[in-house]
């Protein structure tokens, strides 16, 4: 079972009834201690039962029934956020379980010092050790591929069943333990010690063992026990006002009121959100190493954008032969295609198609006999053949040219012209020549992926700078940069410029994000606030990062921030939500106590409830049945569009500020109704 | 209510703005060392004092270094003032031969003082010496700049990044001293004599009445005394019944010169802080948030006070409440000054808020025990709008999707766990010693009206103590050592319990480094906000009184119009 198949089981019977039986084991003290708002429920629940208790001695039948139900509700109120609670974990506890039967006891091949093969449990490999994986085997632990290629299937991890190719040197060379090697033979170094692997994080992660709070999460449970300890003295205060005022209050109403007044919805849903959003995240395939990275994905100012499979393609296509005057365009198109035939990149195939497509070529790699293939490296900066006694290049506005000179041919001087036009149009020139003669260039062009210049938008919207980072010269880059819409660029990238970009960024006070595979990547994903490092990534990298990307798709970032987002709102809203609600309570509640002793403050019961009795029952059952009517939008998230942070205030404001103060007025009126309807308490004024 | 009242209102309002930009570009001029019109005479001045006391000009100081000499400054303000107390009656300037104040007085009135509450346990002109008077003068031009440099300081803490320190205390008192206190009394004072406040330093003086009594005429030097005492927010006012006393406000001209002189520098604050932060919006939206509190409880107050006491309108007596009222003020001007006195905390009075309607009552408390926010007095009323504002700024910040950020600085654990402190202790205060007074002997012995209005008497007293108000409801025995005590730790507590936190939240941000603003950037100005402000200053701050409130005023105001009285009095 992979974690995309456990995606629709939040809700399922199992998992409700798992939940449920969570939420009384969760009632132990110790546990409820984590979080002062419920454990102040908590102890005005047991209060409120042995208040129950001694007035059934007494004798008190209508008190003792009264206080009876102000008790249950108090302890469905722990119960409910103890629900909610499990409920969030109970997602995340199914997605362990699935992964821990992946993780099953491995034998691996350790090759020891003199070279002999031993077996070893996988578990006892340490750092350094290598290993060799055959077809059919699991990889016992992370590492790295000194040696060979294969083909892994990683399903255990990313739910992706189409297998991947991992090899040795490169920005493929990771594997991850618990993954199956489907053909061929590598040798692996190992880069985990037992326990760390990512496998063992992955699980611990999820089932919460290492959760920490994240900072926002620590503030806020600072301000929620603060205003706790508020309501706590402003009720041990009423007593003796009320005492003076010759009222008689109940310990069972102070208590009702405490709770009612204190933030019992945000204290019962918070830790819900917190899970429910680590969660979201790892449904979209994304394993954050800490609670904090997804905080400071909300936070994020700046990101740092890879060109190519970001927003363009990966691959240029060629589009246009421009030949230089005294050459016919077929020449060139022949010339191109010859030097492409053996070249097996996306650009090169190309340019095979479109010579093909506009003269109808025939030739194909066998045509070419004994040639002699030049690839292309990144010191020679251009491809080429010498076939036949003709030597033919196609590569670089500089390296070409310079081969020409080599050779005792000129440059036309049309040729400059042409490299800059395309340069310009935000394409790469390939300059095509024969000998010592330029032929002319090809135009190969960026596409530009479907759909990107409007999540570009999105982002600006939402405040976040976006930056391009490409090889390619500023010219090239500043067109594609125009073309999509990012606000910056960073052309001719190199590991040190992308270093120091970030940090010159984050002088400015911004946070950065940003995507990285390479090793070279490494220092600056080290250096970046949110960086999201891909499955199919180096070690290294992975290393770097504190997200881990499992489906290696370079926008995943994008949908990082709105999640780190959606987590920041959510929990924003409900304890605005949850403070407005006390407006209401204080209505029902305060003329309820002392209408006793001061009839006329009956003018204060704006809401008309029936009586003090039904008043105070109500409040506590509103106050309790709003944390399992909002558990679907807890574990949901609410809703996050990319539009100014002041539209977003003005909505959420409305809804979750003035909704949270007039819902309550509707909701205790409506469940004193029904209080009053079936005769639960005293309706006696 | 008529027109005339409600307009007159408005315009007190419209005034109040206006002033607000030249005083608030003065403030800045002063404090950012630009010129001023008056440095060529200060200047030398300010450099000669520098040179006396050894202070290096451009010293700054951390966080708690700039705590650290506000504290020694009070401590010794405290104790001169109570020294020269006890031993009134053997030093000069006694033309009425007053007797030593007692020890529990002395402790009182030295702590009053000094955090600029200036809570009056005693009858200025039936307790205190010229010399006394002038001593408690001294600190009225002291103790507010206390107030003023916490600001100045929580304001760099706001503006600077990446940096360690606040500023220079010394330099802040002085400044304000030379460019602010000393020219604008000097000013107010005559301005106050020539509209008829006596000004002398001549013994008391016996007038013979038609009737044939003899009567003790008291003065001294009032005008001098009440500048000092409207512009600093002090409220100490020379007379037992400040404002009320003819010789204190002799014309209705003269109560408005005070009333603007004590809004001046508080509204001027706001415009500085927008100054400070280049973003003069942000001042304004504070300024706005602060005026229809302000205005709201005018307003209301106006109309309960005008609407008149419907056990009288039984009995055929029509018209406002006009009990504790001076006729010449009428119940508009009244109910100005008295939730003025309550909302900007100077705390001296022009009518008896213990015989306001309980709506009236609810007012003044409920401007004291939302934290002397609304407005407020030198520094401190705007340093806990701001304390309230990155309390809203993190309940609902979050609700935009980032870390919720003032200004640029990131509110984290540290800034919220100081914000609710300071939120905290004076809740705890108050009520605390509210709730011990009602059911101990000591306190309920000093509480002259039973029921309802007792429990506002009391309240009334502790807020105004830990508020650093200074006026009183009254109808209590404030001279008895249950309250002279208790106050005076509310006092302490209230300036205390403030600057700390305050003074380490600036000192946490200060070393922050701000972030730009951007579309995705919480917008901390501008209508909404001040709504937001507003509304988290009366539910966070405000409505955990309410079980209290209920007891007194509302309970009082309901009871009152189903025609219920609390009968006893002492």
């Amino acid at each position: 079972m992979s974690i995309h198949e456990l995606k629709s089981q939040a809700l399922s019977s199992s998992a409700v009834s798992q939940a449920i039986g969570e939420a009384f084991r969760k009632l132990n003290p110790r546990w409820m201690m984590h979080n002062p708002v419920m454990f102040i429920v908590e102890v005005g629940s047991v209060f409120t039962t042995l208040d129950a208790v001694r007035l059934l001695i007494e004798g008190n039948a209508s008190l003792f029934n009264f206080t009876l139900q102000i008790a249950i509700w108090l302890w469905l109120t722990v119960l409910f956020a103890n629900f909610a609670e499990a409920l969030a974990e109970g997602r995340g506890r199914a997605q362990a379980q699935a992964l821990r039967s992946t993780r099953t006891e491995t034998m691996a091949r350790k090759i020891g010092p003199s070279g002999t093969i031993e077996a070893v449990p996988g578990t006892q490999l340490r750092v350094g050790d290598r290993v060799v994986v055959a077809a059919g085997e699991i990889i016992p632990s992370d590492g790295t591929i000194i040696e060979g290629v294969a083909s892994v299937d990683e399903s255990a991890i990313t739910g992706e069943s189409a297998p991947v190719i991992r090899a040795a040197s490169g920005d493929m060379s990771a594997v991850t333990g618990g993954t199956r090697v489907l053909s061929d033979q590598i040798t692996v170094q190992i880069t985990a010690n037992p326990g760390e692997t990512f496998l063992d994080r992955m699980i611990s992660l999820i089932e919460g063992a290492v959760r920490q709070k994240t900072p926002n999460e620590i503030a806020l449970a600072i301000l929620l026990a603060g205003l706790t300890l508020i309501f706590v003295v402003v009720i041990m205060a009423t007593e003796p006002f009320s005492i003076y005022s010759g009222a008689v209050v109940s310990m069972t109403v102070l208590i009702a009121l405490l709770v009612c007044l204190i933030p019992t919805t945000i204290g019962g849903l918070m830790s819900a959100i917190g899970i429910s959003g680590m969660n979201r995240l790892l449904q979209r395939n994304v394993l954050a190493m800490s609670g904090r990275a997804i905080e400071a994905a909300g936070d994020v100012n700046v990101i740092l954008l890879d060109k190519t499979g970001t927003i363009t393609m990966g691959n240029r296509m060629a589009t246009e032969f421009v030949p230089m005057p005294d050459v016919k365009e077929s020449t060139l198109a022949e010339a191109a295609l010859l030097s492409s035939l053996s070249d097996e990149t996306p650009e090169g195939q190309s340019i095979v198609r479109l010579a093909r497509e506009r003269f109808q070529f025939t030739q194909t790699p066998a045509d070419l006999g004994n040639a002699e293939f030049h690839e292309f490296t990144a010191q020679t900066q251009m491809s080429g053949i010498d076939f036949g006694g003709r030597l033919i290049r196609k590569g670089s506005s500089k390296s070409v040219p310079a081969f020409v000179k080599e050779q005792g041919g000129s440059l036309p001087p049309e040729m400059d012209g042409e490299v800059t036009r395309i340069g310009r149009l935000g394409g790469t020139p390939l300059v095509v020549a024969e000998g010592d003669r330029i032929l002319g260039v090809i135009y190969l062009k960026d596409i530009v992926k479907p759909g990107i210049r409007e999540r570009l938008q999105a982002l600006r919207d939402a405040g976040i700078k976006t930056v391009m980072i490409t090889g390619d010269n500023p010219v090239t880059a500043d067109t594609i940069a125009k073309e999509v819409g990012v606000d910056d660029f960073l052309a001719q990238a190199t590991p040190e410029t992308k270093l120091a970009y970030i940090k010159q960024e984050q002088a400015e006070g911004y946070l950065v994000g940003m995507v990285g595979d390479g090793t070279n990547d490494s220092p600056a994903l080290a250096q970046a606030d949110v960086a999201v490092a891909m499955n199919s990534g180096t070690q290294a990298a992975r290393e770097a990062g504190n997200m881990v990307d499992l489906d290696s798709s370079p926008t995943k970032l994008l949908d990082i921030v709105e999640i780190g987002k959606q987590i920041l709102i959510t929990r924003g809203a409900m304890t605005t939500f949850s403070v407005a609600n006390d407006v209401a309570k204080y209505f029902a509640i305060i003329p309820a106590m002392f209408v006793a002793v001061f009839p006329g403050l009956e003018a204060m019961n704006i809401m008309h409830l029936t009586s003090p009795e039904s008043a105070v029952l109500s409040a506590v059952i509103f106050n309790a049945i709003i944390i399992p009517l909002l558990i679907p939008l807890a574990l949901r998230g609410v809703r996050y569009r990319p539009v100014g942070a002041a539209v977003i205030l003005r909505n959420n404001l409305v809804v979750y500020g003035l909704g949270g103060l007039v819902l309550p007025f509707i909701g205790i009126k409506l469940i004193d109704l029904v209080v009053t309807a079936l005769h639960l308490v005293s309706l006696h004024p | 209510m008529t027109v005339t009242g409600v307009l007159g209102i408005l315009v007190f309002a419209a005034v109040l703005i206006a002033i607000a930009k030249p005083v608030g570009l003065y403030l800045y001029a002063v404090y950012d060392q630009r010129r001023t019109f008056l440095d060529p005479v200060m200047r030398p001045v300010e450099r000669g004092i520098y040179r006396l006391a050894g202070v290096r000009e451009e010293k700054e100081m951390s966080w708690l270094e700039y705590f650290l000499a506000i504290l020694a400054f009070n401590l010794v303000g405290f104790i001169v003032l109570y020294g020269f107390l006890r031993i009134q009656g053997a030093l000069p300037l006694n033309p009425a031969h007053f007797k030593d104040v007692g020890p529990h007085l002395s402790f009182n009135t030295a702590v009053s003082f000094m955090t600029n509450t200036n809570w009056q346990a005693y009858g200025g002109e039936s307790t205190m010496s010229y010399l006394s008077q002038t001593m408690l003068m001294v600190q009225q031009f002291l103790s507010p700049i206390s107030g003023l440099a916490m600001i100045l300081a929580f304001i760099r803490g706001l503006t600077r990044r990446n940096a360690h320190s606040l500023g220079n205390f010394w330099v802040d008192l002085t400044r304000t001293v030379l460019w602010v206190s000393l020219p604008v009394s000097f000013v107010g004072a005559m301005v106050l004599v020539a509209l008829g406040s006596p000004q002398n330093w001549g013994p008391y003086v016996t007038a013979h009445t038609l009737q044939g009594a003899r009567q003790s005429i008291a003065q001294g030097p009032v005008g001098m005394m009440n500048a000092i005492m409207q512009f600093g927010d002090n409220g100490g006012g020379f007379f037992n019944m400040n404002a009320g006393h003819p010789y204190e406000a002799p014309t209705i001209a003269s109560l408005m010169v005070q009333l603007i002189l004590g809004f001046s520098i508080p509204v001027g604050l706001t415009y500085y802080f927008g100054k400070v932060v280049k973003d003069t919006r942000q001042g304004w939206t504070i300024l706005g948030a602060m005026m229809a509190m302000f205005l709201a409880g005018a307003l209301v107050m106006y109309h309960a006070e005008a609407l008149g006491n419907p056990l009288l309108a039984h009995l055929g007596i029509h018209g406002a409440n006009m009990e504790g009222k001076e006729v010449r003020f009428g119940p508009a001007l009244s109910s100005l000054f008295e939730t003025s006195t309550t909302a900007v905390s100077w705390g001296s009075t022009a009518a008896a808020n213990d015989s306001l309607m309980p709506i009236g009552g609810l007012i003044t408390l409920f401007n004291m025990m939302s934290g002397e926010v609304i407005i407020g007095a030198w520094g401190v009323g705007l340093l806990g709008m701001l304390a309230f504002a990155i309390l809203a700024v993190f309940l609902a910040g979050l609700m935009v999707g980032r870390t919720p950020e003032y200004l640029g600085k990131k509110i984290q654990a540290y800034e919220v766990k100081m914000a609710t402190l300071a939120m905290i202790v004076p809740t705890f205060v108050i009520l605390g010693l509210s709730a011990w007074a009602v059911t101990s002997k000591g306190g309920l012995a000093g509480i002259y009206n039973p029921g309802p209005h007792g429990l506002s008497e009391v309240l009334y007293a502790f807020s105004s103590g830990v508020g650093n108000n200074g006026s009183a409801f009254g109808g209590l025995d404030a001279a008895a050592p249950f309250y002279t005590w208790t106050v005076g730790l509310a006092m302490l507590f209230g300036r205390f319990a403030m600057y700390i936190p305050a003074l380490a939240i600036a000192g946490s941000l200060v070393q922050k480094q701000s972030v730009p603003e951007s579309a995705g950037t919480f917008p901390t100005h501008g209508t909404l906000f001040g709504g937001l402000l507003i509304a988290t200053v009366v539910i966070v701050g405000a409505l955990v009184f309410f079980p209290a409130l209920a007891l007194g005023p509302l309970a009082e105001h309901f009871a009152l119009w189903s025609g219920h009285v609390f009968g006893g009095g002492a």
